[in-house]
């Protein structure tokens, strides 16, 4: 974690009630860079002023979260972004997450895990909110022996190690990757980068159940 | 179980008159029944056996038998007298046309028939679900209207085939001799519809209106219940948060919507699972449940789902009563619920942050509701683990197998 420097973080959102509460709530430990409340200012703010990391409210109007993850990532790929949502459904979860977003948290997230999870995010770690923990669990529960006629199966990207699985389970059971690790006996690093590995499994799968996620939000 | 012969509810075929015999004495049921088989082949004195067993043995739990409140039953014995007259004309036409088989086939007939009336009308409330779920499936014919026609259908080609078959046995002796008791038969049948057509017609309709009165004593009865459940535990509520403005108003909200979607859109207020299927309803509806009676946050992630079984059932009862323990006890503003649905078992953990305990030493309030939680797991087969410490929070670890345990 970089502690030193207090991470530069951008604020999307289009209720101006919301934006100025997670302010409130981040108070000085980050450095509020800019704010927006519609896709193509956004794009052109966090173009222009690179913050760490970019807080993205997945409902958008005028083509949503992952529009400004498109508009942002091919020029900036540096830019870290942490999805904020209300809504629970793994299809918005899953689109923005396989988008490039480093985590995902709900609306009701305290302003104390909130804090936690940008300086995790900046530092290039990744977020799962209990609920995303969840819907990996769910979109690699089976055996993926359909995919394996389908798409062709890579065990490496399509299939979830014991460990990684261990830890997603204490997450979605609440645990904080602090408790994960003492559970498990390991180390908390160890456990971010077991998080990380799923992250990267979660964008780059082929699995069916992902597809399918992805193609309701017409991603792919 | 020893003791008297109790016709047993949860072993039986016909009325479980083997299955309280195999009860009683400690006879492997397979064998009881084959004896009846064996008996009702050789010499027929199994049925009577079996039948005399049904009407004098009561069912497990019940104290009267179907015979004993026959005996009793004055309206159902005058409807079974009120059939004689038909009984005694029928003699007489029989004796006039002389046919004697007519006549000595309406005895055994009569006493069939009012046997049977007597029994439907004495049998207990779950003797009438037996029989009726043992009688559906032969009568199913006549349930849906699609099917009605059918049995119209059915029946008119069957009195065709019928008729023919008579024409062909009259022209098989070809003197119209034979063709006298026929149609002495066709007359009988006539007179006799359009003597007592009308007052048929107005026993059926005496029935008809004892029944609807019954469904209305029953209507009546789970109405109470209901309103038991939900009002009346709302109401029990507020009183007691009567300091807290903000709690009762969030309680009468929720009992309003509750109320008037039961009262229009017939959506009855349920405890958990009464009209969920699946594990993730039901687990959405503790949560909803317990969100708003006490005031907490519960997050829940459900991994897979499947459909309801009564060992799920009773994890969704155990669980919920582990929510509502946190909620209370533990002070934490969120609960975690987490379920999992794996390939044989459903695994279910509620965690909070709060306050913690000793699992070990815990006050008898506490250790009755761990028991009450366990209890309720190991009856079906699952069971529940309990992890605390004094400021470490508590987590709650239920686990049932996906499969009904046969019995």
């Amino acid at each position: 974690m970089t502690e030193a420097r207090r991470p530069r973080v951008f604020l999307v959102d289009d209720h101006a009630m919301f934006r100025s509460g997670v302010r409130a709530e981040l108070g000085n430990a980050v450095e509020v860079v800019g704010e927006a409340d519609e896709v193509d200012a956004a794009i052109e703010l966090i173009n222009e002023r690179v913050p760490d990391v970019v807080l993205l409210d997945v409902h958008l109007p005028g083509g949503g979260g992952q529009a400004i993850l498109n508009g942002v990532m091919s020029g900036h790929p540096e830019v870290q972004f942490l999805a904020l949502s209300v809504s629970d459904a793994p299809e918005d979860v899953i689109a923005v997450i396989r988008a490039g977003a480093r985590g995902y948290l709900t609306k009701t997230v305290s302003g104390e895990d909130l804090l936690q999870a940008v300086y995790r995010v900046a530092a290039g770690d990744a977020v799962f909110s209990p609920r995303l923990a969840g819907f990996v669990l769910d979109a690699f529960a089976n055996e993926a022996t359909a995919d394996i006629q389908v798409t062709g199966f890579d065990p490496e990207l399509d299939q979830l190690s014991p460990r990684e699985r261990e830890v997603l389970r204490l997450i979605a059971r609440g645990y904080t990757y602090k408790e994960v690790a003492r559970d498990l006996t390991i180390s908390t690093k160890t456990v971010e980068s077991h998080v990380s590995s799923v992250l990267r499994k979660l964008q780059l799968s082929t699995r069916h159940e992902l597809a399918k996620w992805a193609t309701d939000r017409r991603l792919v | 179980m020893r003791g008297p012969i109790r016709r047993s509810p949860d072993v039986r075929v016909l009325a479980g008159v083997c299955g309280g015999v195999s009860r009683a004495t400690g006879i492997d049921v397979t064998l009881v029944r084959l004896a009846f088989v064996l008996l009702a082949l050789g010499s027929g004195i199994g049925v009577l056996a079996y039948a005399v067993a049904w009407l004098l043995v009561p069912i497990e739990g019940e104290t009267t038998t179907i015979f004993s409140r026959a005996v009793n039953d004055r309206r159902g014995i005058r409807l079974v007298i009120a059939i004689i007259p038909v009984l005694v004309v029928v003699q007489i036409v029989a004796a006039a046309l002389h046919v004697g088989y007519l006549g000595s086939f309406s005895w055994p007939l009569f006493l069939a028939a009012g046997a049977v009336l007597l029994i439907r009308r004495n049998a207990s409330e779950k003797e009438k679900v037996w029989i009726n779920s043992d009688l559906v499936p032969m009568l199913h014919a006549g349930s849906q209207p699609h099917h009605r026609r059918t049995l119209v259908v059915r029946t008119v080609l069957g009195l065709v085939l019928g008729g023919v078959g008579v024409f062909f046995l009259v022209v098989g002796h070809p003197t119209s001799a034979a063709l006298r008791p026929v149609g002495g038969a066709l007359l009988v049948i006539a007179a006799i519809v359009v003597a007592f057509g009308p007052w048929w017609l107005s026993l059926v309709r005496d029935l008809m209106a004892e029944r609807q009165a019954r469904a209305m004593a029953e209507e009546r009865a789970r109405m109470a219940a209901h309103v038991h459940d939900s009002v009346l535990q709302t109401l029990a509520l507020i009183q007691r948060s009567a300091g807290d403005p903000q709690h009762v108003v969030k309680l009468a909200r929720t009992q309003e919507r509750e109320l008037r979607s039961w009262l229009f859109e017939g959506k009855p207020p349920g405890t958990i699972g009464e009209d969920a299927t699946m594990l993730a309803e039901g687990i959405g509806v503790l949560q909803r449940q317990v969100e708003a009676d006490h005031g907490v946050t519960v997050q829940v992630v459900v991994v897979g789902d499947c459909e309801l079984t009564y060992g799920l059932r009773a994890l969704l009862e155990a669980s919920r009563e582990a929510t509502v323990n946190a909620a209370k006890w533990s002070g934490a503003p969120q609960i975690s619920l987490y379920a999992e649905v794996e390939r044989d078992v459903v695994m279910l953990f509620v965690r909070d942050r709060g306050r913690g305990f000793d699992p070990d030493a815990v006050s008898e309030g506490h250790q009755g509701i761990a028991h009450s939680i366990r209890a309720r797991m190991a009856r079906f087969g699952g069971s529940a683990e309990i992890r605390s410490s004094p400021g470490q929070g508590a987590e709650v670890e239920l686990t049932m197998p996906r499969r009904e345990l046969v019995r």
